[in-house]
């Protein structure tokens, strides 16, 4: 019996050790063979990443990974929604429990290079801002000096408040929590004066507070906030794909095609529209992906105009203006290389 | 056995020699083992360079950046390094694991007697505590607190104010801070020096009364002995600090030494909720004494308290100090559900935004782990040593 043991027990450290080689690079022919994709997303961000009552995720994000999925399938419900806190989001995505992060992540250059990541692009050009009571009679950022402010851990939140802060020599009491719902709680609470984080973010927590129309954002914005979905390194099939998903977005919406006009666009005589519905080259092919896989995404999900109006927009409760993320022809900084 | 059975006994073969099988298998588990451990550092280190994710402990010495609401040491977020970091948090999980074990050993010895009070209401509120608490998970007992502590307290505006320098609201107690002027060091003193003194004459008076059988007066002499030098340094050279009193600032209370809600909240839900299973073991270690010592030393004329304090209790702390070690472990590993309410202990400030800056989360957990590790057997370590001074004499290993 003892014997058995010992032999089982160099079985299963020889068994984990060649399991745990064989996970590599392939991210696309996994997700395929799966017949899912696994995207790690934000579960309690309005406008971002949000299950409703019925349990149907939605959200900017969210959208992000039913066009993936879209790309791939042709089907944007063959996606796995992983609801991850800022805390467990580059854990989840560097041992592989997702494929994709599209999480209201900010791209900075550490998390782009130490922490594995190759960050595709920018689905949302965000910045910090501050929410206070209106009891307060507070104007401006700058007049905050010696006040409470409630902060969610594991954000770059944390860092650009301190800076901004020691910036402008004014004394500061932080209030962490591991989580956007428990700092939002305590602010509501009376725990801290002011809550911070990324602009879109305080208008999606304000829907949230017991009396919404108490708090007011403040104008300053203190930092860059560049929002993106992440993918890990050392796939760079799996990066591209990502990658591109977005700027086809873009490019549609730019050429004017969205969900309701896709049809049109099939039979159109652009040269560039034909490139981009794939009735002329192989792009898609090149991807790895189909012809057709710009076609798929806005048959199913929309351009990212739509997408942005629907969840964030005029469309959804937030009401946000488009701002910097408008198309770079029309007043923003949203602006995707061609399809050829 | 004798000689000449072992003459008869038949030769075995080595295979079948119980010594060397017995030894073979305890290499070859040892070496699986080794493998086990072997195989997943050198998989994680692979896997980890093939990503290209940063290792090793290079982010120690690098400026963190961030700020933490309780720092027991300096600490800035403006040069302050991730190593500083963590000792915060460090200190900050020993402040409330101290305390904690402090006030939840009191209160649990309290209850733990009282359940066995001849008092029918005393006994049933003791067991409603604990029935309730223990019952209870710990967590949800922890956003009680917190909540209560925020809910019920005021807002800074409306400050509970007593004399004009302790204030109370829902971001805090805000008390006046004693800064320390020339000759505090000579007070300190003369403060130890006073409860050395004060120590050495119960040890002395203990002795008298094993050999002499001669009780000497212990209370009265010990508070003497401990509060009357200071009194008399004080009445000479005047008090050797001054304090700094809080005033109101726009938005917060400024100055002064606060007591940051969250840490409260933690410090009730910890010793309320570790009390109720000390209870529970000290119950069981008053019960395990056989009812014939009550009896007997009633029997003697001691009064039931005394009876309790020299008969009952030395017997019941054998079969307490064991679950109550468990009890004192327990309470440092639960310190760590802080990170739910918001208090910066090792793991919220070090797991937490360290390892979310650094993304170097194998570095980071293991530092963690091991951090509980040598505070849980450290602990372990000094309750056992009690244990072994406790034990009746002729038990002593």
């Amino acid at each position: 019996m003892k014997r058995i043991a010992s032999i089982l027990a160099l079985a299963v450290v020889l068994a984990v050790a060649l399991a745990a080689q064989s996970a590599s690079a392939q991210t696309l022919k996994t997700v395929k063979d799966r017949g899912m994709l696994n995207c790690g997303s934000n579960g309690t961000l309005a406008g971002f990443g949000l299950p409703d009552a019925q349990g149907k995720w939605a959200g900017l994000d969210v959208d992000f990974c039913r066009a993936v999925a879209a790309a791939i399938f042709n089907d944007p419900a063959k996606v796995k929604f992983v609801a991850l806190t800022a805390k467990d989001r580059f854990t989840a995505l560097q041992s592989g429990e997702v494929d994709l992060l599209a999480r209201n992540t900010t791209w900075t250059s550490s998390r782009d290079t130490s922490l594995g990541l190759n960050f595709t692009g920018v689905n949302y050009y965000d910045g910090q801002g501050f929410m206070v009571r209106k009891a307060l009679k507070v104007n401006s950022a700058l007049e905050l000096a010696g006040a409470s402010v409630c902060v969610q851990q594991g954000t770059t939140t944390e860092l650009n408040l301190a800076d901004y802060f020691n910036a402008h020599k004014m004394q500061l009491k932080t209030v962490t929590f591991a989580t956007a719902d428990e700092a939002i709680k305590a602010y509501d609470a009376g725990r801290c004066d002011a809550y911070t984080t990324d602009a879109s973010g305080l208008y999606a927590e304000r829907l949230r507070l017991a009396n919404a129309g108490d708090s007011i954002i403040l104008p300053d914005i203190i930092s860059k906030e560049p929002l993106g979905p992440a993918v890990r390194h050392g796939d760079d099939q799996w990066f591209d794909i990502v990658k591109w998903v977005h700027f086809a977005m873009i490019n549609a919406e730019e050429l004017n095609i969205t969900s309701k006009t896709i049809s049109d666009a099939l039979k159109s005589d652009n040269p560039e529209i034909k490139r981009l519905v794939g009735a002329d080259g192989n792009f898609g092919e090149q991807l790895g992906l189909t012809k057709d896989w710009v076609v798929r995404i806005v048959k199913h999900v929309g351009n990212y105009g739509e997408a942005f109006e629907r969840n964030v927009g005029q469309g959804s409760s937030l009401k946000i203006s488009r701002g910097l993320n408008a198309l770079w022809n029309k007043g923003g900084i949203q602006y995707a290389p061609p399809v050829r | 056995m004798s000689a000449a059975e072992t003459t008869v006994r038949p030769r075995r073969s080595l295979l079948t020699n119980p010594t060397l099988r017995s030894i073979v298998y305890q290499v070859l588990l040892c070496v699986a083992v080794g493998l086990l451990v072997y195989a997943a550092i050198s998989n994680a280190a692979d896997n980890l360079a093939r990503a290209r994710i940063a290792t090793g402990f290079g982010f120690w010495n690098t400026t963190a950046g961030f700020d933490i609401s309780q720092t027991l040491i300096e600490y800035s977020s403006r040069g302050s390094t991730y190593g500083r970091a963590f000792w915060v948090g460090l200190l900050n999980t020993l402040l409330v694991g101290g305390l904690g074990i402090i006030f939840a050993t009191v209160l649990g010895f309290v209850i733990g007697i009282a359940r066995l009070s001849s008092n029918w209401l005393v006994a049933k509120v003791a067991a409603g505590y604990v029935e309730l608490i223990r019952n209870l998970p710990l967590l949800l007992q922890l956003l009680f607190w917190y909540n209560a502590v925020l809910k019920t307290l005021p807002d800074t505006r409306d400050s509970y104010v007593v004399a004009g320098s302790v204030f109370l609201n829902n971001r805090g107690l805000v008390l006046p801070r004693a800064v320390l002027q020339a000759g505090s060091g000579a007070l300190a003193l003369t403060l130890l020096a006073g409860m050395v003194a004060a120590v050495v004459y119960r040890i002395w008076a203990k002795r008298r009364q094993a050999l002499t059988g001669k009780p000497a007066p212990v209370l009265k002499v010990i508070a003497a002995l401990v509060i009357l030098p200071p009194l008399i340094f004080v009445a000479l050279h005047g008090f050797p600090a001054v304090f700094e009193f809080p005033e109101r600032g726009r938005f917060n209370i400024t100055g002064g030494v606060e007591v940051l809600p969250e840490f409260a909240a933690l410090l009730f839900g910890l010793v309320i909720y570790t009390a109720a299973f000390i209870a529970e073991a000290v119950r069981a270690g008053i019960q395990s004494v056989p009812s014939g010592q009550v009896e007997a030393a009633h029997a003697l004329g001691l009064r039931p308290n005394l009876a309790l304090r020299f008969i009952v209790m030395p017997q019941a702390m054998r079969v307490i100090i064991p679950p109550l070690t468990s009890q004192y472990l327990n309470l440092v590993k639960n310190s760590s559900l802080a990170v739910a309410i918001g208090y910066p202990d090792l793991v919220q400030v070090f797991t937490g935004t360290v390892l979310n800056q650094t993304g170097q989360a194998v570095e980071v957990v293991a530092l963690t782990m091991a951090v509980y590790l040598v505070i849980s057997l450290t602990a372990s370590l000094v309750m056992n040593i009690y244990n072994r001074l406790i034990a009746p004499v002729g038990e002593r290993a």
